[in-house]
This record gives C-alpha cells, structure tokens and sequence, in this order.
C-alpha cells in the first residue's frame, strides 16, 4: 500500500515537467521566444474608473495571519479590478457623435438635418406630438427608455411604448395635472393632480388616491429604495414606500412652496431648490436639511446632479448657471445664459439639457470645462415645460405647451447597457423575474446618507466605544455606579439608617473628587509659578522724551 | 456632416426561439450600478436569512444496535462504509449510501472498547472487554466474513486501539501503550510513564511515526515510534478523554477533556494550549478533524455535538434532537460532507457538516450563487444584524440554563479577581492567559531540552 502511494506521487510530478508555466502541455521541439510576453497591458485610467477606495497599507500590520489576509484579498482585488477594465474590449455598442465640416458648428445645425443624415430608425425617434389643447406637458421615461408618459396640465395622461410607437393608455383625469412619473416598472405611473396624488396602472385604471400626498407639485421615484417622492405646494416632502404602501417620512422643510426638486441618483439624496438661492439636501431619517448650501443669490429656477453623483448643476434668476461640486459643494464653473434656465436635465454620458423659455440647449460635457458654446440647440414655438433624456438612447424629450417633441441628440445615451439593471429589450417574463429581485433587494429607507458606502466601511467611532469597553471590563475595575447598600438583619435596614448609609458613601465620594481636584490645581499653580521664576523679568523704567535716543538692549 | 445616432438592432438583444435562453449584456462601469454597498450588505442579510431557513442538517439515523453504540470507525479506502461497535459487544458494518447495515458481528463479550481499519482497507482490528483483540475482514461477501481472521487473548483488559497510517502496525492501549505488529501475537514495544491506565491513542496521519494518548492521571503523552520512552507529556486540570491529530498540520492536535473544553495543542510547545475551545454544558466525550484540518466535530455527555473551527475558541454550529442521547462517538466523513454520531440511543444519526448546504451535484449557475452568497455572508459578517442572525441556534432547555450558569460563574469570578487585583500590592495577583490556566505541568520544559541535548 505503501509503495503504491509513493508512485502515484511520481506519476503527477512527471507529468509537471511537460507543462507550460499555463498547464498547456509543451512539445520537446524548441519553441521561438515570444516578444510580447505576459498579458496586454491596462491603461491606468480605464483602470481607475472600476477601482473602489484608496489602498489599505499592509505593511503596518504586526498580526501575521491579518497581513496574509489581506494581502491576498489586495491581490483578488487587483485581478478584478482587471478583469473589469479588460471586458471593456467586449462592449458591443459605441456611443453617437457628430462629426462637422471645417467651419461649421454643431450648434448651428438642426435637428431634420441630423435625422436626414443619421438612420432610418434613428430618423424615427426624432418626432412631435401636436397636442395643443390640453396645456403644456409633463415627460417621463422608463428607467430603461422604453416607455414614455406624458401629462398635461389640463388632465391629459398617456402612456405609450415611444419607440414602437405603441399607447398603452391615454385618458383624461378630468382635474389639473402637476406632474407624472413612472414607478418601479412600466406598469404602474403617478400622477400629482391638483388636491391628491394618484397612482394609476398602465391600462388607465386607478389604484391608489394617495390623500396624504395633497398638493403635490413635483414627484421623484427612488428605484433601489422603492420610495415615491412628493414635493408639497405648503413644504412639506413625503417618502411613500410603494412596495409597502406605507408613507416612510413625511418632512416639513418650512421653506415655502417647494416647485424645484431633484435626486441625486448615487446616494437617493433630495435636493430642494428655494426661492432665496439656497439648496438643501433631504434624506427621510432626519427632519432638518443633511446641507444647506447658498449657490445663487436669486431665487433657483431648476436643478440637476448627474448620474455619477459628482456635479451638481443649478441655474437662478440671475441668468446664470453654474456647476457645483455635490461632495465639496464647491462652485466649479458659471457661465451666463440669456435667462434663468426652467429646467435642467443631465444625460447619462454627462450631456446637460436647458430650456431657456422656447429654446433647448443641450451642453458637452459641461463638469469638466465651462462650455463658450453649446452643443445643441433647439427653437421650440412654445416655452418648454419639461425636459427629460432617455436613457440609454440619443434622444432627448420636451414636453411644451403644445405638446411633446422628441430631440436627437448624438452621444448623449449609454451605448451598453447592463441586463441586471435595466434591460429595454426584456420580455414579460424577463421583467417579473428582474421586479422579484429587485424587490428581494430594496434596500431600507434608514440607509440614505450622504455616503451610500457607508454601510462597508468600519464604524470607528462604535469600535473605539466597544474597546474602551472592553478594556474596562477586562483591565480595569468600573466607577461604581449607584452605591446600594447591603441589607441588614435585626431591624439594621430602617429606611432612615440606608439613607445615611447613602449619604455617608456619596459625601466620601465627593470628599475624594474635591481633594484630587484640589491636589490637580495645586499642582498647576506650582507648575506656573516655577515657570514665572525661571521668566527674567526686566524692571520697569520710568518713561522719558529721550528713550527713544536711547540704545535698545536685547 | 458624419452623424452617428444609437441605434440598436432588436435582433442582436432578443432571443431568437423560444428554446433558446435569453441574451445577457453586461457593463461593469460603476456609474449603471449605483449603491453597491447598501445592496450587498441586503443581498448578505437575506442570504443569512436564507441560510437559517435552510439550515436542516439531520439526514438519516441508522438503527440496528441494541446497546449504545460506543465506538465507530470509518473505513480508510471507501467514503461509504463505517464499522460500529456496541456496549453489547455488537460490531455491525454500515454502507450509507443505502443507510444500511450489511454486516452484524457479535464480536466480544462486553464492551467493545475500540475499532480500527488498517490503511489498505482489507482489515479491521477491534478490542473488547473479554481480553481479545480480534482481526477481521472489511469485505462483507467473503467466507470468511463471519469469523475472525484472527484473534488474539491477551493477559489485561485494553480500553483502546489505533492503527498506524503507513506500516502494518497498530497500537493499543490499556494499562501500558503497546505496540503490535499484524503478524505477531505478542506486543513488539511497551511504552510506560507511571502507573495510571491509559484510555485511549492515536497515530498522526502525517507525521506517522508520532502517537498520542490520554492517561487517566489527567496527562496526554506523546510518543515517537523511533524512541524506546515516551517524549513528553503535558497534565492538564483534567482528564481527557480523547485526541485527535489534524490531519492538515503534523504538529496539531485536540484534546476533548472533561472540563467541557477542548484543548488544542501543538507539539512543540506543551506548556500553552494553542487554542481552548469552549461551549461544551458537559464532559466532551469525543472529537474528530475534518479532512480539510480547518474544523472539528465534537460530541459530548451533553446530548449535543459541537463543529468548532480550528482557530477559533467558539463553536459555529450545535446539533441536537430530543431523542439524541449521550453522544459517545463522533466522526466527519472524509469527502468533508457528513458527520456521524454514535449516542447512547443505540443509533447513528448521519448529519450535514454544513447544515444549509445543498447536497449532490449542483448546476454551474447554483454553485456560483452559493459561492457569491457564502462571500457576501462572510463580508458582512461582523455587522450587528447579520452576526446576530447567523449566530441564532435553538438549544435545549437543560444546555441553555447551564452555559448561562457558567457565564454568570465566569462574569463573577473575572471580577472578583479584578477586585483582588486591585486591592493588592501590584504585581502580586499576574494575569494568567486563558490558554495556560488549564495546564498544570509538562513533563519536558523548553529549557530542559538544551540540557538533555547537553548529556547526549
């Protein structure tokens, strides 16, 4: 038995030798040298857009067992952190552009001249809804771009799946109409009418009237936390969970009418703009502003974050508009506009939309240098009432006063998309499966904060609490709390003698804490004056006209 | 003008038939997957969940003795086959993929005190209390499967047996250690350090000529086959009852002490136990390695068996059931999967070692949602939320009311010492780590060794 063990063993190392380091077995022919050895190398900043944190400096660490740890966990962190840049070789799709003659702008050019030269399909998406007589209208897209939902502010609400140009439902609520949005899918959508807010299904049969949202005049949907969002006409801002249908928080904000409202869509923080300049950012734990931060000096006609969370654009009566940093609230960039823009909107590739009464203009790339020019423009007949990009497509929608017209702008859309977050092409299957998940993994309302990491990083204020604990109990005895006296038998425990036995204790106590603190400023004193004796003090002369004549000694 | 609108062709995203399986993209850019840390740390919190509602380790119960089964052995060749003996001097061979017995021995009158399989796998040696050690055949189908191969009477009673890992050779124990060869019917070696009886030995699996084995007067001894004396000896508060070697690291080993704690032990420094392993109510009977040397099972008088992790002082996982008595034999199988109880119920109840885990063969996609599950869970394990739901088991009454017992006992005596302390001369009253507290003595100390090596 033995021996039959040893020779297995000789067997798996003979074999080893025939192998490349990569386990492909090598023939005994010579092999020419191969001059790119190892992997392709990773550009560092494809690199750093997939790193999470700054590296853990390992070697400080004493416990050696730790240190093998977490070497090794550096290690897979780094293979990952490769592997996702080296899938970027794998994307399908590239994002639109626009690509100008010598001497001509893009600014210059109109949206017939971009569907003449782009596709067929692509000239499709750019269309215009004339409906003039239900008032300006209200725009939502789907989180994944596949449906559209208009309303009017006259009553009208239609839902329709824009790119097969299919209505799911078109009804009129018969009562004025300040905003819609969509829910988690595209079966169920909210609309804030004039006393309540009401949820409707895809069909156009009512579900919900939500009488606790009354006069409602902005709504927001948080995805990942299942929470509708209203913004009150008397300021208050309510959180309702749909999946519960329970309202999670509702918040006086005491800041007046409360018209401005947006999300910032990487830690489902509310920003609130207000008529004396300031932004304030909500969350449903707390019932006063996470920040208040003044940005404009007049009062703020709109507001947007991009995706990222990074860059926060507002724009005021001041006809300015300017781009924040949100994690610094540092001022970036400001540049002039012809007037306060009503509304902002940023796309998923950075792209910033603004609506300047009947013109759209769509800004490149605005965070990362003021732009002298936009990208895009638009003339619209009627002011612009609401603006809203479609993600994962170069289309931008404008909801006017006569209607809805659908913008093509090249580049703005995330050309790649992830099934698992949102899929435009899922079927109804596909669709039931992702709400299941996504709703197994809502994440609570008491987790938003202003840093959405804050869940996995180490709690050191709660880990310094819990060792000064520990060392207390282990090491060191504890201040004796409440003194409780024994009982004593043969009538020894009279509620008179326990209370003298008290007072005796905590008067020995207080004796003891006068006498350190006297012994602590005796000791202070005697430190002080040691130090006036070692000061040299010089005596003081009598002032004359002449000292100023007079030599200055060091 | 060159312009380039997204356009996506409907038929590279949709599945073509419906037998087909459905297209997944993928982008790994940040900015697509915001909340990644709220959304892992739900995803970890629901797969604790999962894990408990899962959590149903109990698989089968092999009935057939009728006396208490007090000693099982697993067969060193097959995964399937162990061989168990009764107070009632019954030894049976079980197969479990069929959870059957194919074998009934009535192998010796009165206890049978041990089991052993030789490496090959072709024989098993088992002791009693009538003084005989007796060879047997493992294959259940020969002629001669009914009576011994051999059997050998011997003067004194021996309370345990253990083959080595290599050679023919297996070692029993009763009042000395003695060493047989598999041909000879007279001990080749005696081993002797003072006059208590020895209870029971084991052979290192790896470093194979080491044994170690447990002697009445609170002390382990370890012994090297090439010596003609035993090497060292370590005496702890108090008895133990068995040792095991981990098979992973030749110089680790457990001790199951009446204490209710284990002790684990490395060779070379006998003065410290490396671990102490508590949450045992009662004396812990027995204890054995899993092959991955990363864990333990443990059974004790308690009527509950413990899986504790090498490195770490508490345990992870408690079964019990009403009907499970004083579990006086336990093993882990050795493809890491099972582990066997031998109890005073005159049965063998086979569990899962990890009781939420899916048994056979799962699909590539199962596996890596176990996979990603397992991480999630260890990740957050230290969250409040999630380490107080993963740590939740259900305990019988009487176990509970004891280790809450023992705790208040422990509470109260740290602080008692802690007032001692505090009121004497300091440095009269040193901290005693818990991991030397339990040891009394060794016989060899580190710094005789350089004087020995001195006089050789």
């Amino acid at each position: 038995m033995a021996g039959r063990y040893y020779e297995k063993r000789k067997l798996s190392s003979e074999i080893k030798k025939n192998e490349d380091e990569d386990g492909l077995s090598v023939s005994e022919v010579a092999q020419p040298e191969d001059p790119f050895k190892g992997s392709a190398p990773i550009p560092e900043e494809r690199k750093s857009l997939y790193k999470r944190g700054k590296e853990f400096p390992v070697d400080g660490i004493k416990n050696k067992k730790l240190k093998g740890f977490l070497r090794n966990t550096k290690k897979h962190d780094k293979a990952a952190v490769n592997q996702a840049a080296r899938y970027e070789l794998l994307l399908t799709e590239e994002p639109g552009y626009i690509e100008t003659a010598e001497g001509e702008a893009t600014w210059e050019i109109k949206q017939r001249e971009i569907a003449d030269a782009a596709d067929i399909t692509s000239a499709s998406k750019y269309f215009e809804l004339r409906l003039d007589q239900f008032g300006p209208y209200s725009v939502d897209y789907t989180r994944n771009g596949r449906h559209l939902l208009i309303g009017g502010r006259r009553g009208h609400v239609a839902a329709f799946d824009w790119m097969a140009k299919k209505p799911m439902c078109e009804m009129n609520v018969m009562e004025a109409v300040n905003d819609v949005k969509w829910l988690h899918t595209e079966n169920m959508f909210a609309v804030a009418q004039r006393r309540w807010t009401y949820i409707y299904d895809n069909q156009g049969i009512e579900l919900h009237c939500l009488k606790r949202l009354d006069q409602t005049l902005k709504l927001d949907f948080l995805p990942y936390h299942f929470l509708l969002l209203a913004a009150n006409a008397r300021g208050f801002l309510q959180y309702l969970d749909i999946s519960q249908g329970q309202i999670v928080s509702t918040i006086n904000t005491k800041c007046g009418r409360l018209e401005v409202l947006c999300q910032n869509p990487a830690n489902a923080v509310v920003l609130l703009g207000h008529y004396n300049g300031t932004v304030t950012m909500w969350s449903p734990n707390q019932k006063k502003p996470l920040v208040k931060m003044l940005s404009h000096k007049t009062a703020l006609r709109s507001i947007a974050v991009d995706q990222t969370g990074n860059y926060l654009a507002t724009s005021a009566q001041d006809r300015k508009l300017k781009i924040f940093d949100v994690r610094t609230f540092k001022s970036l960039h400001t540049w002039s506009v012809p007037a306060g823009a009503s509304h902002l909107k940023f796309s998923q590739r950075g792209f910033l939309g603004a609506s300047f009464q009947n013109v759209v203009e769509i800004y490149n790339n605005p965070c990362i240098q003021p732009p002298t020019n936009p990208y895009l423009t638009h003339k619209l007949k009627f002011p612009a009432s609401d603006l809203d990009f479609c993600p994962y497509e170069d289309v931008l929608g404008v909801g006017c006063a006569d209607g809805f017209v659908s913008l093509l702008v090249p580049g703005a859309g995330e050309p790649n998309y992830d099934s698992f977050e949102s899929n435009p092409y899922r079927s109804k299957k596909q669709r039931k499966e992702w709400e299941v998940r996504a709703l197994l993994e809502k994440i609570q309302p008491d987790m938003i904060s202003l840093d959405p990491f804050q869940i996995a990083r180490v709690d050191m204020a709660t880990a310094e609490q819990l060792q000064k604990d520990k060392e207390e109990r282990l090491g060191f005895k504890q201040e004796s709390p409440k003194f409780e006296p024994r009982f004593k038998k043969k009538g020894r425990s009279k509620s008179g003698n326990v209370e003298k036995r008290k007072r005796k204790v905590r008067n020995e106590e207080l004796r003891k804490k006068i006498r350190s603190e006297a012994e602590k400023n005796n000791a202070n004193e005697a430190a002080e004056s040691q130090m006036e004796a070692n000061v040299i003090t010089k005596p003081l002369e009598p002032k004359s006209a002449l000292n100023r004549f007079k030599k200055k000694t060091k | 003008m060159k312009v380039k609108v997204l356009s996506r062709n409907p038929d590279d995203y949709q599945r073509e038939t419906k037998l087909d399986i459905h297209k997944v993209y993928r982008n790994y850019n940040p900015a697509l997957h915001p909340f990644e840390a709220p959304r892992e740390y739900v995803r970890a919190l629901n797969a604790t969940k999962l894990e408990r509602v899962f959590a149903k380790p109990f698989l089968a119960s092999l009935n057939g003795h009728t006396d208490s089964v007090c000693c099982m052995c697993k067969h060193k060749q097959r995964l399937n086959t162990i061989f168990s003996g009764s107070c009632d001097g019954e030894i049976r061979q079980w197969t479990l993929t069929n959870q059957r017995c194919i074998r009934a021995l009535p192998a010796h009158t009165g206890f049978v005190r041990g089991i052993t399989c030789a490496p090959d796998g072709t024989t098993f040696i088992s002791v009693g209390d009538d003084n005989t050690i007796k060879h047997w055949t493992t294959d259940a189908l020969s002629e001669q499967s009914h009576n011994p191969l051999n059997t050998i009477v011997t003067k004194t009673l021996y309370t345990g047996i253990d083959h080595h890992w290599k050679e023919p050779i297996y070692a029993t124990c009763g009042q000395t250690v003695d060493i047989w060869n598999d041909e000879r019917s007279e001990p080749v070696k005696v081993y002797k350090w003072g006059t208590d009886s020895v209870n029971s030995i084991s052979f290192n699996p790896v470093e194979t000529n080491m044994c170690v084995s447990t002697v009445a007067d609170r002390s382990i001894v370890l012994y090297d086959l090439r010596s003609s004396i035993p090497i060292n000896k370590v005496i702890l508060k108090l008895r133990s009852n068995v040792v095991a070697w981990n098979p992973m690291e030749a110089f680790m080993f457990t001790a199951a002490n009446e204490d209710h704690n284990l002790y684990t032990f490395d060779i070379r420094r006998l003065d410290f136990a490396s671990n102490v392993h508590t949450d045992h109510a009662d004396a812990v009977l027995d204890v054995d390695y899993a092959p991955t040397g990363k864990e333990f099972v443990s059974g004790s008088y308690d009527k509950s068996i413990r899986i504790f992790p090498v490195n770490g002082s508490r345990s992870r996982e408690v079964y019990h059931t009403k009907r499970m008595q004083r579990v006086f034999t336990v093993k882990w199988s050795l493809d890491n999967r099972y582990i066997l109880s031998g109890s005073d119920e005159m049965n063998i109840r086979l569990w899962k070692a990890r009781a939420a885990e899916k048994l056979g063969r799962l699909a590539p996609r199962e596996q890596a949602a176990a996979d990603y599950n397992n991480k999630l869970k260890k990740k957050f394990a230290y969250h409040p939320q999630i380490k107080r739901i993963s740590r939740h088991r259900h305990v019988p009454k009487t176990i509970y009311s004891i280790l809450k017992e023992k705790r208040t006992i422990k509470d109260s005596m740290r602080r008692k010492e802690q007032n001692l302390r505090a009121h004497s001369k300091p440095g009269t009253v040193p901290h005693i780590p818990e991991r030397a507290k339990h040891i009394v003595t060794t016989a060899i100390k580190d710094d005789d060794i350089d004087e020995e090596d001195s006089l050789v």
